[in-house]
């Protein structure tokens, strides 16, 4: 049977139960049997059809994954005496009571469809539509019930998630409290350089926990420098101590590890230091620090092994570069860093090493923070530039050799022009590579099971329920192709998939206006559109944005520079001036920005913006006075005060 | 428009400005009260905040504009230049040295983050106050300039008014000049309030209105009040290393949701901040030392204490600036209770072109925010067509306490008030902020609690954050409250990690389920 991909027959007895009227379930897993395929496209694609659908996938849902499945009112005294019978027996139930339910009339509607039955209780057991109160009963005088109790799950497990990162654990603890048996594999495979670490994934280790520690670090060093305009008293030069920090670091680092293990174990959820890699259908061989294998089985499948730095594959890169999963343990103070790359992380990493003191240079190949706003891309290295950091900029490295041993020793990089034949040479330290990152997909016996993966970029593709090409397998966080490498977003549609999966909602996670922040000296935080992208989608003409600098208060007496710190949104004219793209580069960008995606989500426009009282004095309130346009031309530096 | 309420309302006004104008001898501009005639198409009395906005505003839409402002002089003699309370004793100030103590707490973090730091550090007052008060007097230049550009006429006298669209203005050196408008805007703000039956207040004690100004270091202070002015400048005192304390008759920042007042109360004390609770001030005098000494008088017991300080600090609440403005000439109303204006909901006063904005009116929200927005709004119905009103709900503000509390929208206590409390639901968590574990900072007032309504979709009535940068991190959900938002689309909201801010969008917790709100992990 030919299916259009993703969709591919689901296991075993997905077509059992009575089902008359399969509609279209693009990109789900196809209930119809072959032969009503034509009435795939028939219906219309109206929303209301398609929510029927949607809520018959979900209750077929529930009776394939639950043992024993009850549809009841919580006030129907037969539905007690049936939850009263299965209690007797020792056996769980998944009770879904209709009357506590939203749409517990729809459900009701789309069950009698499925079953015929009109009334509550409505039982399956082991997918078997057993029928009301008084067949349940007969089934169990009948031994019936007995028999079908005992055709249980033929899997170890509900569900096995590879990968203990952020987007994994908070699938595993989601379906761990919805009942679910369910087991993570997570294995550090250690970096060229053997770096390795623990549960938790990149975020905790080697991403966001520790970049932000260290970004703190610098901000402080910046601190103690404003301090003193502000009547702190101290006269030595104040020396970073890289050990000090990096070993205060890791120790919070480790704290949180031995967090996310307490946390699993309290859930019940069973966490094996092991390599995942599939062998065969529902089941994966996992392989530990000693070669150990072991194999599991489960019904369903969450991969969330997330991503590792990309190498540049040029001579001496593997021996001698670091990257950032080694940088935050670096048991060393790295020196003069050369940084290649110009990603988010890139700009990070060489921001809090210049604020330590160090001698930093980018080496970047094209442009800074390719799918960020280029304006304010350009802001945050020349802020970066102005505060000591050098930028080579289009040149890429083509020999990395070493010169001395040590920690740390000495490279030379011998690098070269993208324009024309100019090579240059420059020795450091240190050679961090930040240059992307490559999913951790091709050693997972991903092709045994036929999980489709887009073969230039290693990643997952993945339709909007988090579904791989075999329909038991899903895939969340970095490894899914075309949704945003952040770790809340892999928390939240880890978390969503698990309630979908095994509770009753239908909630999809939402990829649209996700607000993100990078760490750089000044900060730049983000939500909506790029300027580019707003005109390519909507055109210049129909949009207005209204820009400005600004000068928090907090720098003036410390006499850090005016006409830095940059605001600016975008709003589409055409919808009422909505706000589709909101853009700051200043102290706290985080922190400001997050509440304004919130916004974004209640469908923010430029009136209200102007309606709303500024917290005062904030750099946030710049957002609710601003009046100069792009369009206008007119100057927005900010002379003197006020 | 003006002429006729002026030829409506009679003739007594004008005629008991032209006996003043004669009996005073004033030499100046006041010609006719005929429309038309007047000096100004708009004068402003009061050049802070709201007052600047108001002239700016109206200069921008082409009208002729004045403002006249006077700082009377603290009774410690304390005086300053053109802004009004926010530049000068106010918002700035505050932030800047809350900010300077703030810093005290980095430099504290700093060896944790491997920077070698020899500590304690010691903290300069001169230098930091010679620092604030030089960004302050910047500014009192930039709004000069800014009025010059504008093509405003700034008066600095004290103004009084003759009739309704008349007003004297006396100069330094005594003179005195009589400026007609047709429309006059009051925005003269408040200042401190003294305490009445209390010996040696007035002559030892100062104010937030001296407190930004002083040369010296304030030394051992006692703040008494709790006002969040009270609070900020306690708070920021004991951040630059100084012995304070701070004396609480009743509750701490009336108004405000009370647990999280508490909560920034109890992260004051832990953080070095003294308290008496439940006293009240009966007696100040120096000693022979130079000293302060204090008697206070325990509230439930009855019992006298006393104690000795360098300075006291009275900071119990403020009063509107309105009573050498005359205002029964002009016939405008003011609240026999509080002395402040009483206005509709156009900012009018009880005589039609005469109106008033920003702390002077009577239950508005004190804040420099809401002043600036209600004069401008103002001025656009008044010379720009417009008729837009200024919502007073749902403004956010932060009180800038060691550990800063921002809020937006309603109480806990208000909306149970309100709604009921089996309609209402709260969200909450205790959070550690990432930046406070290296560091080992104490977290355990860290909290966030939104309230809903019940029912769904949850709309969201109130948000209070208390931590580091609340002013920025309540902002952007001030709009999100004001776009009517819900509970489930803050949530659907991803967070930004690792922030303070994302905790709101993480609120999963209802006080009703009586589950542990702290947060752990990722």
């Amino acid at each position: 049977v030919e299916q259009s991909p993703p969709q591919s027959p689901g296991p075993g007895k997905a077509g059992d139960a009575p089902n008359r009227r399969s509609g279209h379930v693009r990109g789900a897993r196809v209930l119809s049997p072959p032969g009503r395929r034509a009435r795939l496209s028939s219906p219309g694609p109206s929303s209301s059809s398609e929510a029927r659908e949607e809520l018959r996938r979900r209750l077929r849902g529930l009776i394939e994954r639950s043992r024993v499945m009850i549809f009841s009112k919580s006030y129907c005294p037969h539905s007690t005496r049936v939850k009263e019978l299965f209690s007797s027996l020792g056996v769980e139930c998944n009770v879904l009571e209709l009357d506590q339910v939203d749409d517990g009339a729809k459900v009701q509607e789309v069950l009698s469809e499925i079953t015929n039955q009109k009334t509550v209780p409505n039982v399956f057991v082991n997918k078997v539509h057993v029928g009301g109160c008084d067949q349940t009963f007969q089934a169990y005088q009948s031994g019936l019930l007995q028999k079908l109790l005992q055709e249980d799950s033929a899997y170890d497990y509900d569900l096995i998630i590879v990968g203990g990162g952020s987007g994994g654990l908070s699938c595993a603890k989601e379906a761990a409290i919805l009942g679910k048996k369910v087991m993570v594999l997570d294995f550090v495979v250690p970096s060229p350089q053997g770096t390795s670490w623990g549960l938790g994934g990149t975020c905790v280790n080697v991403g966001c926990i520790p970049k932000k520690l260290m970004h703190q670090a610098a901000l402080l060093g910046q601190a103690l420098c404003d301090s003193r305009k502000f009547g702190w008293e101290y006269n030595q030069q104040v020396k970073h101590n890289w050990e000090t920090m990096t070993k205060a670091i890791q120790n919070h680092i480790s704290s949180l590890n031995w967090g996310y293990r307490l946390s699993l174990r309290e859930k019940a959820v069973a966490y094996v230091n092991s390599y995942g890699e599939f062998v065969e259908h529902h089941k994966i061989k996992a392989t530990n620090k000693k070669g150990q294998e072991t194999y599991y089985t489960a019904a369903q499948f969450v991969i969330a092994t997330g991503e590792r730095p990309r190498y540049l594959g040029i001579q001496g890169d593997k021996e001698y570069c670091i990257t950032s999963d080694d940088l935050f343990s670096l048991p060393y103070c790295p020196g003069k860093t050369l940084v290649v790359g110009a990603s988010y992380v890139a700009l990070e990493c060489a921001g809090f090493l210049a604020g330590f003191g160090l001698d930093v240079t980018v080496m970047v190949r094209s442009i800074l923070l390719r799918g960020f706003d280029q304006e304010m891309a350009e802001k945050v290295g020349s802020y970066m530039e102005q505060h000591g950091v050098k930028f080579l900029r289009k040149f890429i490295p083509v020999m990395i050799q070493q010169l001395e041993k040590g920690s740390p020793g000495k490279l030379k990089v011998l690098a070269k022009s993208t324009e024309g034949t100019e090579t240059i040479e420059g020795v450091y330290n240190t050679v961090l590579l930040a240059i992307g990152r490559d999913s951790c997909t091709r050693k997972m016996g991903l092709e045994k099971i036929g999980v489709k993966i887009n073969e230039k970029s290693g990643k997952i593709p993945v339709n909007d329920v988090e579904q791989t090409s075999v329909p038991y397998v899903y895939a969340v966080g970095d490894v899914s192709e075309g949704k945003p490498e952040l770790t809340p977003v892999a928390i939240q549609s880890g978390k969503l998939l698990a309630r979908r999966l095994f509770g009753a909602s239908l909630e999809k996670c939402d990829y649209i206006n996700v607000p993100t922040t990078v760490f750089t000296p000044l900060e730049y935080g983000c939500c909506g559109l790029a300027e580019e992208k707003a005109i390519e989608v909507y055109k210049k003409e129909n949009l207005e944005i209204y820009h400005t600098l600004f000068w928090p208060l907090e720098w003036t007496v410390a006499g850090r520079e005016n006409n830095t710190c940059y605001a600016k949104i975008i709003c589409n004219k055409l919808d009422h001036d909505r706000v589709i793209g909101f853009h700051i580069l200043g102290p706290n960008a985080g922190e400001v920005t997050q509440g304004f995606a919130a916004a974004m989500k209640c469908g923010l426009t430029k009136q209200l913006l102007d309606d709303t009282i500024g917290i005062h004095p904030t750099c946030g309130e710049v957002f609710t006075t601003l009046e100069i346009t792009k369009s206008s031309g007119l100057d927005i530096t900010q002379k003197g005060c006020g | 428009m003006a002429a006729m309420a002026v030829a409506l309302r009679g003739l007594g006004g004008r005629f008991r400005w032209r006996t003043q104008a004669v009996a005073g001898g004033v030499r100046g501009a006041a010609r006719g009260a005929a429309a038309g005639q007047r000096d100004y198409d708009l004068l402003v009395i009061g050049g802070g905040s709201g007052g600047l906005a108001c002239a700016k505003e109206a200069a921008q839409l082409g009208r002729k504009v004045a403002v006249v402002d006077y700082v009377e002089p603290s009774p410690q003699g304390t005086r300053w230049g053109l802004g009004g309370t926010c530049v000068n004793v106010g918002c700035i100030p505050k932030k800047l040295m809350h900010q300077a103590a703030l810093l005290g707490g980095l430099i504290q973090d700093a060896p944790h983050y491997g920077w070698e730091v020899a500590q304690p550090v010691p903290h300069d007052w001169r230098k930091m106050a010679e620092a604030v008060q030089n960004h302050v007097k910047s500014l009192n230049w930039g709004h000069r300039v800014q009025l010059q550009d504008r093509k405003v006429k700034y008066f600095n006298i004290k103004a009084s008014f003759v009739d309704e669209h008349t007003v004297c203005g006396v100069a330094k050196g005594g003179k005195e000049i009589l400026l007609s408008a047709d429309h006059i805007i009051i925005a003269t703000g408040g200042r401190p309030r003294y305490p009445t039956h209390i010996e040696g207040a007035l002559e030892y004690g100062i104010t937030s209105d001296d407190i930004f100004w002083l040369k010296e270091s304030p030394g051992k202070t006692l703040v008494v009040g709790a006002s969040y002015v009270a609070l900020e400048c306690a708070g920021f005192l004991t951040g630059i290393g100084l012995d304070t304390t701070v004396m609480i008759r009743s509750i701490p920042l009336r108004g405000f949701d009370q647990q999280m007042s508490s909560m920034v109360i109890e992260h004051m004390a832990s953080h070095g901040t003294q308290f008496l609770r439940g006293c009240a001030p009966s007696r100040v005098r120096r000693l022979p030392d130079g000293h302060l000494q204090v008697t206070w008088e325990d509230c439930t017991t009855g019992k006298e204490d006393t104690g000795t300080f360098d300075t006291v600090l009275w900071a119990i609440g403020r009063v509107p600036d309105t009573r050498s403005l005359n205002l029964e000439k002009a016939g405008v109303d003011t609240s026999p209770d509080t002395q402040k204006i009483l206005v509709d909901s156009r900012e009018g006063t009880s005589v039609p072109h005469i109106y008033a904005i920003g702390d002077v009116v009577e239950g508005r929200p004190e804040l420099t925010p809401t002043a600036i927005m209600a004069g401008r709004l103002l001025v656009q119905r008044l010379f720009g067509g417009s008729s837009d009103l200024m919502d007073y709900d749902n403004v956010p503000t932060t009180v800038f306490t060691p550990l800063e509390y921002g809020c937006v929208g309603l109480s806990e206590e208000e909306a149970v008030a309100r709604h009921g409390q089996e309609h209402v639901e709260v969200y909450h968590a205790h959070y550690k902020p990432l930046e406070f574990t290296v560091a080992g900072r104490d977290a355990s007032q860290c909290y966030v609690k939104m309230v809903c309504l019940r029912e769904p979709p949850q709309l969201v009535l109130g948000l209070h954050f208390l931590g580091p940068n609340a002013g920025e991190v309540t902002q952007g959900f001030a709009l999100g409250i004001k776009c009517g938002a819900s509970y489930a689309q803050v949530m659907r909201t991803v967070g930004i990690h690792p922030t303070c801010s994302e905790e709101v969008v993480k609120l999963r917790i209802s006080k009703r389920s009586g589950l542990d709100p702290t947060v752990t992990g990722c």
